[in-house]
């Protein structure tokens, strides 16, 4: 059975009127839930404020209430949990569906997940910041938790037994009695519960502990593993809709260049070719994908365009310290350094990256009767819901976004973009409307990771402790801005500039840029103190978390033992950090050869609380490490005359197989903590401990990213 | 110019009259509905398209479709045998050796050319074979591991 969400016919629901009391938010009624998921059970969900103890799973606090359904139980027993996060790669499939498991008492393969489709899920808010973890896993356990509680309070009723009495064994409850059994299927078939139809998940409801977790804490593997490697799974790209077109768009020649003028006749004048235009926007679709490019071509020969002034990527750095919004701010402990015995003070940079999922962004749209309905491969698909309606001008229950498993995000995939041209030209054509970007679109007019410049200082006493440290990132953004070493004074600062790149947020947001500040700079301190780079510190840290997995880091790598041995040309480097209450160190081994680093070894230690599934938090750090590589090593965006120059993955050097190094992930559990995800900050130590062994091996200081020798 | 195309397609022949220019990623997934083959640069630079064009392993969206004039295309859904995955296929899912999978039909079809040539193929043998597919998810090392179990449970067979 899929579980790919696309399965379920939006046709039979569609257009009906008026829609009954029991609306949810995505204008879904009841009556519509039980046309596509049977008659059954539905347990919704409180309105979101009230929602676990985090502080809730999305912006429903800010849309007020929304109430839906979460768990569906068909009479047949089949269980479908909804909600509205999104699968990108990330494993969000698997830690969501075992969630509802364990507290429904039932395996994993019994729970049928339906992710991010607006018309059928819950609003979990976007899927970013590492929060599924932390908000929407509890959520989905208290609603599951919920359905689990009816069953048992329905035993005890009908037989006439305390709720203690009774016992959940694979997904059946019993009170030992022999006959006395019962089943999903049979608090879906009760009358009376039927009867009681959205039933509200109370607030506060237990869950069940991780000492007894059966199903979490364990590696359920993806639920469409199969689905992914035979090639059925049909990733946004892979959708079609009776008599689609393709779509392609007018893009500017450069960045900021304004269209003057432009003379459609000749593409309107081709068979079958469907042209809008609208203020700048100008787009054509047609039956088939050359067809439309032909058309396109025909017409952005006769575009003028007004160029804009835009800074290179060689003088960026320069270009956003010049626009620091209100200036870059003075050092507060200037006169206390400057009596300092040893104080110093560098700037790092850190280049433009593109996330570059292999997937490049699409948007299917379809309309039907004055709705519309988009697929797409978004992290925000409410938010994506929202634009619509925005963008097109109509009330958000007239629009559909379905978003089934798509080819990698990584914080980037949440701008509108390809699923608003798309309908655009659907509403245009009467037609169901395809626009897929081509990866030379992608790497000029998606989103970018921002550049940062970052100016730090220090002073150190007599016994080389840190008395005062400032730090400022420019542009980049504050996640873990803050130090988490002891200071006398401190204080760390973000401001803003004026990107010439459209940004967006990336796997771990500026933790990675101001990371690798911070700690390149504790490296160059610790030489200033005359210390050793762990010992320094160690010496500064009262975080016993990070302590923790900095301790483990360096025993399983033998720090010790590898400095000592040093061998030509070959270096040792180590960093930590910690964002969004994770804690990640890492201790690397790098070469050079002919003039080139190469990663040999990687032991990375991280810690997220209790480990939901083991197989997939190890697959988030080696991805975050693999992926860590690409902007320590090479990846920056290059621009001139605002053009990207190296618009493909030729000019564009992603990790490849050839840049894997060694690699020792070790990921500490720590039963006693709340999970938080683990996405995101196994990517930070990454470039830094590079950096510093870079360092070790030749003696000269890296504070740019990419690193250059 | 539109022309008669023929063969083989995952082992059943097949007969496409269209532009002989136009590149065999397209044709498979628009005129054949066979979506498993992706597209991820269009410029032979990334490997999610590549199918095996007579057991070779070939990026289809640099491949005009009058090239397999009477040759044999496998792409990801001709893998498995009668429902029976390849063992490929499995190690993948096993190893977890994927995450958001759409590198994985481009990865599973060159792993199949390498271990062709290196039955028993050594770690430095799947890095310079598999050298042109990239993984965006950083999937790599996984993915060498489903290589070597798949070679082992391929042993013999
Ligand atoms: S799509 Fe063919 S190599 Fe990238
Ligand atoms: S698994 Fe996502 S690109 Fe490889």
């Amino acid at each position: 059975m899929s579980t790919d969400s696309t399965d379920l016919e939006w046709e039979n629901v569609a257009g009906q009127s008026p829609m009954s009391s029991d609306q949810s938010s995505s204008g879904l009624s009841r009556r519509q839930f039980v046309q596509i998921l049977g008659g059954g059970l539905l347990i919704s969900v409180l309105p979101f404020p009230a929602l676990g103890q985090q502080g809730g799973g999305g912006r429903g606090e800010a849309r007020g209430m929304v109430v839906s359904a979460r768990v569906h139980i068909a009479k047949d027993g089949l269980i479908t949990v909804m909600t509205g996060k999104v699968e990108g790669g990330q494993g969000a499939r698997a830690e969501l569906t075992q969630a509802a498991a364990e507290e429904l008492g039932v395996p994993a393969s019994r729970v049928q997940l339906i992710m991010a489709d607006t018309g059928l899920v819950p609003d979990d808010g976007m899927t970013a910041g590492s929060r599924s973890t932390p908000s929407t896993v509890p959520a989905i356990r208290q609603g599951a938790a919920a359905a689990r509680n009816l069953l048992i309070a329905m035993a005890g009723r009908r037989w006439g037994v305390e709720e203690k009495a009774v016992q959940m064994r694979d997904g059946k409850v019993t009170d030992g009695t022999a006959g006395h059994e019962l089943s999903y299927a049979d608090l879906a078939a009760d009358e009376g519960q039927s009867k009681a139809l959205e039933q509200s998940i109370p607030s506060g409801v237990t869950v069940t502990p991780v000492k007894e977790w059966k199903v979490m804490g364990t590696s359920v593997p993806r639920p469409n593993g199969r689905d992914l490697v035979t090639g059925v799974h049909q990733y946004p790209s892979d959708i079609t809709r009776p008599g689609m077109l393709y779509g392609k768009i007018l893009r500017a020649p450069s960045y900021g260049a304004k269209l003057k003028a432009i003379d459609l006749s000749r593409a309107k004048a081709m068979k079958d070719v469907v042209v809008v235009q609208d203020g700048s926007f100008v787009g054509v679709a047609a039956p088939a994908l050359f067809a439309a490019e032909q058309a396109l071509m025909a017409i952005a020969g006769t575009a003028s365009w007004e160029a804009a002034e835009h800074p290179s990527s060689e003088k960026v750095f320069d270009y956003l310290r010049e626009h620091a919004q209100g200036g870059v701010p003075k050092n507060p402990f200037a006169d206390e350094m400057a009596a300092a015995g040893k104080s110093l003070r560098q700037t790092y940079h850190v280049a433009y990256v593109q996330h570059a999922p292999l997937e490049p962004r699409v948007g299917v749209a379809e309309w039907q009767d004055g709705k519309l309905t988009v697929w797409t491969g978004s992290q925000n698909p409410f938010g994506c819901q929202q634009e619509l309606a925005r963008a097109l001008n109509l009330s958000r229950d007239r629009v559909r976004v379905i978003v089934p498993d798509f080819g990698g995000g990584f914080g980037g995939k949440h701008s509108p973009d390809a699923h608003i041209e798309a309908a655009r030209l659907a509403q245009a054509a009467g037609k169901p409307v395809l626009v897929r970007w081509t990866r030379e679109e992608e790497f000029t007019w998606a989103c970018f990771r921002p550049a940062a410049v970052i100016d730090v200082e220090a002073s150190l006493d007599a016994k080389g402790a840190l008395t005062c440290w400032h730090f400022v990132n420019i542009n980049s953004g504050g996640s873990a801005v803050d130090t988490p070493y002891r200071a006398g004074k401190i204080k760390c600062q973000f401001v803003g500039s004026d990107s010439p790149l459209r940004q967006a947020s990336y796997r771990a947001l500026a933790a990675t840029a101001n990371n690798f500040a911070r700690e390149s700079f504790m490296d160059e301190l610790a030489t200033l103190a005359g210390s050793d780079p762990l010992a320094f510190r160690m010496a500064h840290l009262d975080n016993a978390r990070l302590s923790a997995v900095l301790d483990a880091a360096a025993k399983r790598f033998d720090w010790a033992g590898r400095r000592a041995k040093k061998e030509a040309n070959t270096g040792v480097g180590l960093a930590c950090g910690t964002e969004k209450g994770s804690y990640v160190a890492a201790c690397v081994q790098i070469a050079i050869r002919e003039g080139r680093i190469v990663v040999q070894h990687v032991c990375e230690v991280f810690e997220c609380g209790a480990v939901i599934n083991p197989a997939n938090l190890l697959s988030q750090i080696q991805g975050c490490i693999t992926m860590g590589i690409g902007p320590a090593l090479r990846e920056e965006m290059r621009f001139q005359n605002g053009q990207i120059t190296n618009a493909s993955f030729w000019g564009y050097g992603v990790p490849r197989f050839a840049d894997l190094p060694e690699l020792d992930v070790h990921a500490l559990d720590r039963p006693d903590l709340p999970s938080v995800g683990a996405g995101e900050t196994p990517i930070i130590a990454v470039a830094p401990a590079i950096a510093n062994a870079v360092f070790h091996a030749t003696g000269q200081r890296i504070r740019q990213m990419p690193v250059k020798l | 110019m539109e022309e008669l195309i023929k063969f083989t397609l995952n082992g059943k022949p097949v007969e496409v009259t269209a532009d002989g220019d136009r590149m065999l990623l397209w044709v498979l997934r628009v005129d054949l509905g066979l979506t498993g083959t992706k597209y991820g640069c269009g410029e032979s630079y990334c490997g999610a398209c590549t199918v095996l064009v007579d057991e070779k392993a070939t990026h289809s969206c640099m491949t005009p479709l009058k090239m397999v004039q009477g040759k044999s295309v496998v792409t990801i859904e001709g893998l498995a045998n009668n429902g029976e995955m390849h063992p490929l296929q499995r190690a993948f899912m096993e190893n977890d050796a994927l995450q958001c999978g759409y590198c994985t039909p481009g990865m599973i079809l060159h792993a199949y050319e390498l271990l062709k040539k290196h039955p028993n193929p050594t770690e430095g043998e799947i890095v310079n074979g598999m050298e042109q597919n990239l993984c965006r998810c950083g999937a790599h090392k996984r993915i060498i591991e489903a290589i070597q179990a798949a070679a082992q449970a391929m042993k013999g067979v």
